[in-house]
């Protein structure tokens, strides 16, 4: 769905970044330190103005995985319909990525729910808070070592009376 | 007309006005229709700040999706966007199928497209309908709500299920359409145009309704695009996207069909578009429900991927490998060990499903793009500096589903 001379342009700019292909998508991976670059110059450059979404995979069991985890921007192109898959590997001591609610404010609530779900930081966000968990929610669901039946939070929430409330 | 903002006063001074005050919108509100809560800041009647507050509803759909099957995951894709639950099956399983590699008969293609349309329909005639109830038309509401009884109705005969529906599965549907389910069709096609006449006559020139959606929620072209809206939100600001023209999937490049959009980018314009894209959903279903090819509805037995039905199990040696391979927990789909995003222009905007297949039947990740969430983020950016009165109206019309909003 992109292209041939997108995707000549986007390889020509950054020749380091691995691009694969399957069934009709063209997927890009880049390294963490240009990933802002790259949808930046993505967006301005190319027209990739529609930022579909952001969300991130937990690769701690998937065979042959050599990162934890994959960050996915999905953008697309409203005047072309071209669409484009961005991957960002990032690993576990240092789960920061530069946020890129200064490129779209799409970004905000789809950055927060990653970091809510998967416990990824992005600096520069506006707003880094959880979004759909509560606040003093201590981990991070939707990594691959959290049991699917929680680890009991639930029942140490405290219980608000209305005297205290 | 230009688009222009209401002025707003500076928010600097917020500490040093006593009159700002703060409201408590939900989370139990007729108007949120479900459990969303929203804290207003108000000067006077006059909103100066929201702030969201979701999650009520969540209930890890998406961690649930990496223990279920391919087809057992379907249940819960119902349960997302209730209004239009057939829509996420379908969804779900177009995405599953472009993972797996599979093309599905043109049979199912067509009555996918149909239930898809009808889906639509009923998608519009609650998110319409609700939002004339909470800006205080009654009657309208009951209009919509009427024929919304009729497409359950079709869907009962479709599925055996008037909501969660689970209709679809990996290569195909649960059952073929029976001669009742197209004549039923048949007659909704024929009487719902009717509806829909009155429906805008009762709004279309409807002083007051004009007065409380025109101008009230501004969002033009360019905010759309980076706020990453899309579906009828996006379309009333005129952004010409149209994942059914766009990206033809399904039977679309088949049909006769326009595109609708406005460049109002209000309430109104959102309130247009959707009845506009109801005609247009009707010309779809009547196209489609005249042509519906004969054939098979699942794919061959022979790729393993739908389940036979008991004649082939107990008639032919491919229905009986198929339906051993595909029942026994050590056998399964065939997946490749890849990953894959799959849209569809659902009736609220892109519904997309991002799958990690690792060669299991059971997705390693099954992340849904859902555009409830999506189109929230706007809401306080739209309502800022009109009155409280119009917060109802501004989420009538971005048709806020907090199932599928908190997942």
């Amino acid at each position: 769905m992109i292209q041939p001379e997108t995707l000549q342009k986007f390889q020509a700019q950054y020749s380091q970044a691995q691009v694969s292909e399957f069934r009709g998508q063209t997927r890009a991976v880049v390294p963490r330190e240009q990933a802002y670059e790259a949808l930046q110059w993505l967006r301005d450059q190319l027209g990739f103005d529609l930022l579909v979404d952001i969300t991130c995979v937990d690769y701690l069991h998937y065979r042959g995985a050599e990162h934890r985890f994959g960050l996915v921007y999905l953008l697309a192109n409203t005047a072309t319909n071209e669409r484009i898959t961005i991957r960002v590997f990032v690993d576990e001591p240092d789960l920061t990525v530069k946020s890129v609610v200064p490129l779209w404010e799409g970004a905000n609530w789809m950055e927060r729910e990653v970091y809510d779900m998967f416990g990824i930081i992005f600096a520069g966000h506006p707003d880094h808070r959880r979004i759909l968990l509560p606040e003093e929610f201590a981990a991070f669901p939707l990594r691959k070592d959290y049991p699917l039946r929680g680890r009991g939070e639930r029942h140490n929430f405290q219980v608000i009376t209305r005297d205290k409330s | 007309m230009p688009i222009t903002a209401v002025q707003t006063r500076n928010l600097a001074h917020d500490e040093d006005q006593e009159y700002i005050w703060t409201l408590n919108f939900g989370p139990q509100h007729p108007a949120t229709h479900t459990t969303l809560r929203l804290v207003l800041k108000l000067e006077g009647e006059r909103v100066i700040d929201a702030m969201p507050d979701i999650g009520y509803l969540h209930s890890g759909f998406e961690k649930i999706g990496e223990h279920l099957d391919y087809n057992q995951y379907v249940t819960v894709t119902d349960r997302m966007n209730y209004l239009s639950p057939i829509a996420n099956n379908v969804a779900w399983h177009l995405a599953v199928e472009k993972l797996l590699g599979i093309d599905v008969p043109p049979r199912c293609k067509y009555i996918r497209t149909i239930i898809c349309e009808l889906a639509r329909i009923s998608d519009h005639l609650l998110c319409t309908g609700a939002m004339g109830l909470d800006i205080g038309a009654f009657t309208f509401f009951l209009y919509a709500f009427n024929r919304r009884e009729q497409i359950y109705n079709i869907f009962e005969e479709l599925s055996g299920a008037r909501f969660t529906n689970s209709y679809t599965r990996v290569g195909g549907v649960a059952h073929d359409a029976s001669p009742r389910f197209v004549e039923n069709v048949r007659q909704f096609v024929r009487e719902f145009p009717r509806t829909l006449d009155d429906m805008e006559r009762l709004f279309n020139r409807n002083r007051i309704f004009i007065d409380r959606t025109k101008g009230v929620g501004l969002l033009s072209k360019e905010e759309a695009i980076n706020y990453s809206a899309t579906g009828p939100v996006a379309r009333a600001s005129g952004v010409t996207r149209d994942l059914r023209k766009d990206e033809p999937y399904l039977a679309y490049p088949d049909f006769d069909f326009k595109v609708c959009c406005a460049t109002g980018g209000d309430c109104y314009a959102r309130f247009y578009v959707r009845i506009a894209e109801m005609r247009e959903s009707l010309k779809i279903i009547n196209q489609a429900i005249e042509n519906l090819p004969q054939g098979p509805v699942n794919v061959y037995v022979g790729e393993r991927t739908a389940l036979p039905n008991k004649q082939q199990v107990y008639q032919t040696i491919e229905g009986l490998i198929t339906h051993f391979e595909l029942t026994m927990t050590n056998r399964g789909f065939d997946v490749p060990c890849e990953e894959s995003y799959h849209a569809i222009e659902a009736p609220n905007g892109e519904l997309g499903f991002y799958i990690v297949g690792d060669g299991s039947d059971v997705a390693y990740r099954a992340r849904c793009r859902p555009p409830s969430f999506i189109h929230f983020a706007l809401f306080p950016k739209l309502i800022k500096g009109h009155t409280l009165s119009d917060v109802v109206a501004v989420l009538g019309s971005l048709n806020i589903i907090a199932a599928e909003l908190d997942r």
